[in-house]
């Protein structure tokens, strides 16, 4: 038994030094770094909260974050409820359901840059989506969010949409296919309508399979960045900028190592106090005796 | 084989380029890694010319071709507080630098800037910026201006437009025709950093060149508070009611598109677009027209690109490293990579002749030390030049009063 243990151990070495080193290890060094004058190189010196000062006076990491709000919410929220009523509708064991499961699952095998190049192309009002309307005489169409200061941020709604709801569908079919059958057919001799048991039986059992593609979905709000670059390049303007944009933009081009760091640990913190309490009421569960 | 023809090939260069060069080459070429960031079409054949030039006096050059200067920049940079330092590494003739140099991460060449007196044929601007505390840190490769105005000959035609304009204001009656003729008048990249050339050509055209070095050089809080600067910021916003609405997250090349095609009649952008032209087989004077400026008086802005040399002791690298420098600054080697690039050279004392006839407005105006201005970054560090274009770009595209970014300015440049 204790030699088993020593041989996971062993095993898990190279794993524990990995993250303790290189991510245990970096955020420490990206603590510190936020709270020195730091330029282009790192300095040893010590000026307390003042990058965090000037963040939070500036327009443009407010304006980020607020858009980063935005488009959690709405990207979160409809990646969900889109990807669950494509796996219901191919759950109803129609025809060519492998077909249709690829079709919808394409958009997730395109990167980033891609789909941010390919939305912007669509949605260019000289180009895109406008411009064909248009053309086929409903020449008062009008659909130019991309190029609009305030409508901006949900295009890139849009796109983080298209992309990922695919794999919403794919995760949410996969827990729709482990719900047993039985229950279907009690529910069918009670006389209980679909969208009732779909609302209020199968949903709440889908419980970890929701959980799952939430954090996939959160992670994927907090590190976005390649769709508004491509799509926007934060633009215009600032108008679509998120906070990953504004840290890289001072990591390189502007050369403020401590006010990108100070930047990255707000993100951190955010994103810590969003999880925490997940994993807190995970931990009471399982001391309750739960799973 | 290949060998034999490029020993040939360097032969002959040398014999026909630099005749005045008598050391002979030594036996083992002197080995130089360069990492830059010209990598489009233009470009490269430019960099090749400075590579030729190179080996043909005894050197070997070793290409590290990183696409996007941020991050070319980054990778030098890296490698350079890693302890690996290429030899030499481009930068923006900017403060981009200067960390490094303040930190001692570069080598000075100030031998060789001395041998060939570089005080006597650099723009003043560009000393100020490769001379850190009397040592020379940076060999000056090129220089740009990011704000030239390009008028579309079709366009004008078509609006009835006889001459280019002379002056801001009939800048302006040329755009208020166009529009009237129903083309675009001001054809323009939206992106933060095309925003920001634009507000470098006013501020140095309509503001004047006292104004700019007040903002720009001295980031005088009164100045920017001033009545004359307020005008000029409102002079740029009404230059953006002259955009059309596709304009937002544009390319400059899409924009020169617009002018090459006669659907746009003016465009602010780098001498860099003159690629664009002649790839189009459009001409100057039948098809386009260029001014640095209105007036033979006009601010001249100053760009460009330099070469560091990180810090090493290795002799070979130092020697390396020297002759690169001394390569780089040569008439010959100037001319040759200025035609390719679509820059000027950074001497005056060259054979134009074979240069475009926008180049040669260009050195013309190069001559004349008080036309020249440097631009924004020259003078600024990236931080402050970025947190600059932030309220720019946001001035531009949003409603914000004029009141209010006269403030953000202040505040962005006090730090």
């Amino acid at each position: 038994m204790k030699r088993r243990s020593l041989a996971a151990w062993g095993a898990l070495l190279p794993l524990a030094v990995i993250v303790g080193v290189g991510y245990i290890g970096t955020v420490l060094w990206t603590l510190r770094t936020s709270m020195s004058s730091s330029r282009t190189f790192p300095r040893d010196d010590f000026v307390g909260l003042q990058q965090f000062e000037r963040l939070l006076e500036s327009d443009r990491w407010m304006l980020a974050i607020q858009n980063v709000a935005i488009y959690g919410v709405l990207y979160i929220t409809a990646a969900m409820v889109i990807g669950f009523l494509l796996a219901v509708f191919i759950d109803q064991k129609v025809r060519g359901e492998g077909v249709l499961r690829t079709a919808f699952l394409y958009p997730y095998a395109m990167s980033f840059v891609a789909t941010g190049l390919v939305w912007q192309w669509v949605l260019n009002p000289d180009s895109g989506l406008q411009h064909a309307v248009q053309q086929l005489g409903w020449s008062s169409f009008q659909f130019d969010w991309i190029v609009d200061q305030d409508m901006v941020i949900y295009t890139v709604v849009i796109a983080g949409t298209w992309q990922g709801a695919g794999l919403v569908m794919a995760l949410m079919l996969a827990g729709l296919r482990g719900i047993d059958e039985e229950i279907w057919k009690a529910a069918r001799l009670d006389g209980i309508p679909a969208w009732r048991v779909y609302l209020s039986i199968v949903l709440p059992m889908m419980a970890p399979t929701l959980a799952t593609v939430f954090t996939l979905l959160a992670v994927g709000v907090v590190k976005v960045y390649d769709t508004v670059v491509a799509m926007t390049q934060g633009g215009p303007g600032i108008a679509s900028d998120v906070p990953a944009k504004f840290i890289m933009d001072h990591l390189f081009s502007r050369a403020n190592l401590g006010l990108a760091s100070a930047g990255a640990v707000m993100l951190l913190v955010t994103v810590l106090a969003l999880v925490a309490p997940l994993f807190y009421v995970r931990s009471r569960q399982k001391a309750q005796g739960g799973h | 084989m290949t060998f034999a023809r490029h020993a040939l090939a360097a032969a002959v260069l040398a014999s026909a380029v630099l005749p005045a060069f008598s050391q002979a080459p030594p036996s083992t070429p002197l080995k130089a890694e360069v990492i830059h960031w010209w990598t489009s079409g233009g470009e490269s054949a430019a960099v090749k010319t400075l590579a030729e030039a190179y080996k043909a006096q005894g050197g070997l050059w070793v290409d590290t071709a990183v696409a996007l200067g941020e991050q070319a920049r980054s990778v030098a940079i890296n490698r350079i507080a890693g302890g690996n330092p290429p030899t030499a590494a481009q930068f923006n003739t900017t403060q981009q630098f200067r960390d490094i140099v303040d930190q001692g991460y570069l080598n000075n060449v100030d031998a060789v800037a001395q041998r060939d007196g570089w005080d006597k044929f650099l723009p003043q601007l560009v000393l100020d910026v490769i001379r850190v505390n009397g040592h020379y840190y940076a060999a000056p490769v090129n220089i740009h201006n990011m704000s030239w105005f390009w008028f579309s000959k079709a366009a004008f035609k078509k609006a009835g437009i006889a001459d280019e304009p002379k002056t801001f204001d009939e800048l302006f009656a040329a755009l208020d025709k166009l529009k009237a003729a129903g083309i675009v008048p001001l054809a323009h990249g939206g992106q933060p950093w095309q925003d920001g050339i634009v507000f470098t050509a006013t501020l140095a055209h309509y503001g004047g060149r006292d104004l700019y070095l007040k903002v720009f050089r001295d980031r005088d809080p009164k100045a920017i508070m001033g009545e004359d600067f307020k005008k000029v910021l409102l002079a740029y916003k009404r230059l953006q009611g002259y955009v059309d609405k596709g304009s937002p997250g544009r390319n400059w090349n899409d924009a020169t598109a617009m002018l090459i095609n006669g659907r746009g009649g003016v465009q602010i952008m780098g001498d860099w677009v003159k690629g664009e032209f002649a790839q189009a087989k459009q001409e100057h004077g039948r098809d386009y027209g260029c001014a640095p400026g209105f007036g033979p008086k006009a601010p001249y802005i100053i760009q460009g690109d330099v070469m560091v040399f990180p810090k090493t002791n290795k002799p070979d690298q130092i020697k390396a490293q020297q002759l690169l420098a001394s390569v780089i600054t040569q008439p010959a080697t100037q001319v040759a990579f200025s035609i390719k690039k679509g820059s000027i050279p950074i001497r005056t004392d060259v054979d134009a002749s074979k240069m475009d006839a926008c180049a040669q407005m260009g050195l013309a105006a190069m001559k004349d030390k008080s036309r020249h201005l440097g631009n924004g970054e020259i003078y600024l560090t990236p931080d402050q030049n970025g947190a600059l274009q932030d309220v720019i770009t946001a001035f531009w595209n949003r409603n914000v009063p004029v009141e209010k970014t006269q403030k953000d300015i202040v505040s962005a440049l006090r730090n």
